[in-house]
């Protein structure tokens, strides 16, 4: 089957404080292939290089070495707030995707016109506070009546939920999730996964979602890579992904090294 | 008497406020604390004093003027941005390139306006007529910024200061919604130079000297009064007019009362960082409150902060644990 492949990373490379004592090698030669409609989690210890991955396809940092290919396009050297326009991001901390002292719907305005010339047009028009309004009543938190609320107010499971909407409501070509429910309650952190699903499903998004949960990372999506020392040292898909268990990769991981922690078997 | 000298306090208040509302742009909009304003608003003043003794129309000159001080902006702006130079830091070295520049183009220290035999804008020799106009400025700028804050780039601009790093995830270049602001609050500050030296008849290398502080006080003292009563953007920035106002006014008493007025730059410095240290004082006793109180508590009442979760009673507990 010919598919059509996303994003592309060739050989990149990243190394922090290089020539240091503190020189860290996060990115190790990383090829990669995403192909469309691929739901891939992302697994391995702290210090892995998950974020840093990201982080890199994101342009929060430049790479060292290699190649970005979105979509056909060469990102690699397109500055942070251009890539954005191909890009959806949750962060881990709830606090980090939202402008906190602007309202529920200055804040999806805002995302509505990620990758637009921002211009001295109004911010918002009065068909798209309709929309806001239908898109937040998916979310069943009740916001869809509190549209002028100021982000600040919500909880951190509801500030989440509206990054979602935030960044899949413009269709991304790629949604990048960094533990987007490692800060929440169980109870909210399973709701968010589970609104991820059903929104990432039906727009058929390209998505790469990191976590700490095993069982999550099995259940979720179509693949699953395992990272480690800044490598990708497991890539696996289809059948065989969904028959793993959670003792499969734990011992994948003690194979290659990697120390356990209590977080990777309990969460 | 103490309310003969009201008109002007009232003047000078006004005047101060079009350069509160500029410092309420970088402080308050863009997180961003900018020190260019000692340095600009004495170029606004030095621009306009100069071009008026050539013999230039005041509004001309007031448009130089506020193109200066956009200038002046854009410097900082650049230092901060491409040259990635702390705010702080950014401001001070352009405060200090314009103390030469200001120098430079008054050619002295101070340079006079006279205001008798021409043309000016307002002026203290008629302080009835300088409010109406200044209150006419006022109105026009808040009605102008209240409107570019609403537009698609204002909205930008406020998410630049709000979260720089859900800004730029939202595809706004940071970068240039941090240039702009500082050019439009440095014009503003520029305007009110300028609008001082016609109305006190001079501009003086000196007239910048601590002028962030007054910028920030009236800010704040703006800010404690009208922020119970409204959290509309206009008012907010009308706030900060009110306190320069006041703060004019506090300024006559204490030469009423002939109190020492040298030692009136101390005292605003003081209610500054006063108000200023309140929030933090708050936000640390408030929290060994809690603390204090969750010790009281059954073992494990606090397990899930322990994890590091956030549920939605305990946010602000579970960020420190995480």
């Amino acid at each position: 089957m010919a598919e059509k492949v996303m994003l592309k990373l060739e050989n990149v490379c990243k190394t922090f404080n290089p020539g240091s004592v503190n020189e860290k090698s996060a990115l190790k030669n990383i090829d990669l292939e995403v192909y469309e409609g691929d739901f891939i989690t992302v697994i391995g210890g702290n210090g892995a290089g998950k974020s840093t991955l990201m982080n890199a396809i994101c342009g929060t940092f430049p790479i060292d070495a290699g190649k970005i290919i979105l979509n056909g396009d060469d990102i690699t050297r397109l500055p942070e707030y251009k890539r954005a326009k191909y890009l959806g991001r949750v962060f881990q901390d709830p606090m980090l995707g939202t402008a906190p002292n602007m309202e529920i719907e200055e804040n999806l305005a805002l995302a509505y016109r990620r990758g637009k010339l921002r211009s001295l047009m109004p911010r918002i028009t009065r068909q798209e506070r309709a929309f806001y309004r239908e898109q937040l009543a998916r979310l069943e938190l009740g916001l869809e009546d509190r549209l002028t609320v100021k982000v600040g107010l919500l909880s951190g499971g509801q500030r989440q939920s509206l990054t979602l909407l935030m960044a899949t409501m413009k269709k991304p070509d790629l949604l990048l999730l960094d533990e987007h429910t490692a800060a929440l309650d169980p109870r909210t952190a399973a709701k968010v996964l589970g609104l991820t699903e059903e929104i990432t499903a039906e727009n058929k998004l390209t998505t790469i979602m990191i976590t700490h949960n095993m069982m999550d990372a099995i259940r979720c999506g179509n693949r699953l890579i395992m990272m480690q020392e800044g490598r990708v040292i497991y890539d696996v898909s289809g059948e065989e992904k969904k028959s793993l268990s959670v003792r499969d990769l734990l011992e994948k991981f003690r194979e290659s090294g990697g120390e356990i922690n209590d977080r990777m078997v309990l969460s | 008497m103490f309310f003969d000298a009201l008109p002007g306090a009232i003047s000078l208040g006004l005047i101060w406020g079009i350069m509160a509302i500029g410092v309420f742009i970088t402080y308050k909009v863009l997180d961003f604390p900018d020190l260019t304003v000692d340095g600009s608003i004495c170029t606004g003043g030095a621009v306009c004093a100069v071009l008026l003794g050539l013999g230039v129309n005041a509004w001309w000159a007031l448009l130089v003027a506020v193109i200066a001080g956009a200038l002046a902006g854009l410097v900082t702006g650049i230092f901060h941005t491409l040259l990635g130079i702390p705010s702080i830091l950014a401001g001070i070295l352009t405060q200090l390139i314009l103390w030469s520049v200001n120098l430079k183009i008054m050619g002295q220290a101070n340079t006079p306006v006279d205001t008798r035999n021409t043309y000016v804008i307002i002026t203290q020799l008629e302080p009835g007529w300088s409010i109406l106009i200044l209150f006419a400025f006022i109105a026009l700028i808040v009605g102008g910024l209240y409107w570019f804050f609403g537009t698609e780039f204002g909205c930008g601009i406020r998410a630049t200061g709000n979260n720089p790093n859900m800004s730029r995830a939202q595809g706004i270049n940071v970068n240039l919604d941090k240039i702009v602001a500082l050019m439009v609050s440095n014009a503003l500050v520029a305007l009110a130079g300028a609008m001082l030296a016609q109305y006190q008849g001079f501009a003086d290398i000196n007239m910048g000297r601590g002028a962030i502080v007054i910028g920030l006080a009236a800010v704040i003292i703006g800010e404690a009064i009208v922020s119970r009563i409204s959290r509309n953007f206009a008012v907010q920035l009308s706030s900060a007019v009110i306190g320069a106002i006041l703060y004019y006014i506090v300024y006559q008493f204490v030469i009423w009362l002939e109190l020492d007025t040298e030692y009136l730059k101390m005292f605003s410095a003081i209610v500054v960082a006063i108000f200023l240290a309140i929030p933090y004082w708050k936000k640390t006793y408030f929290r060994n409150f809690i603390n204090k109180t969750k010790k009281h508590l059954p073992r494990g009442g606090n397990s899930g902060g322990a994890q590091g979760s956030v549920t939605d009673e305990n946010t602000e507990g579970a960020q420190n644990n995480g």
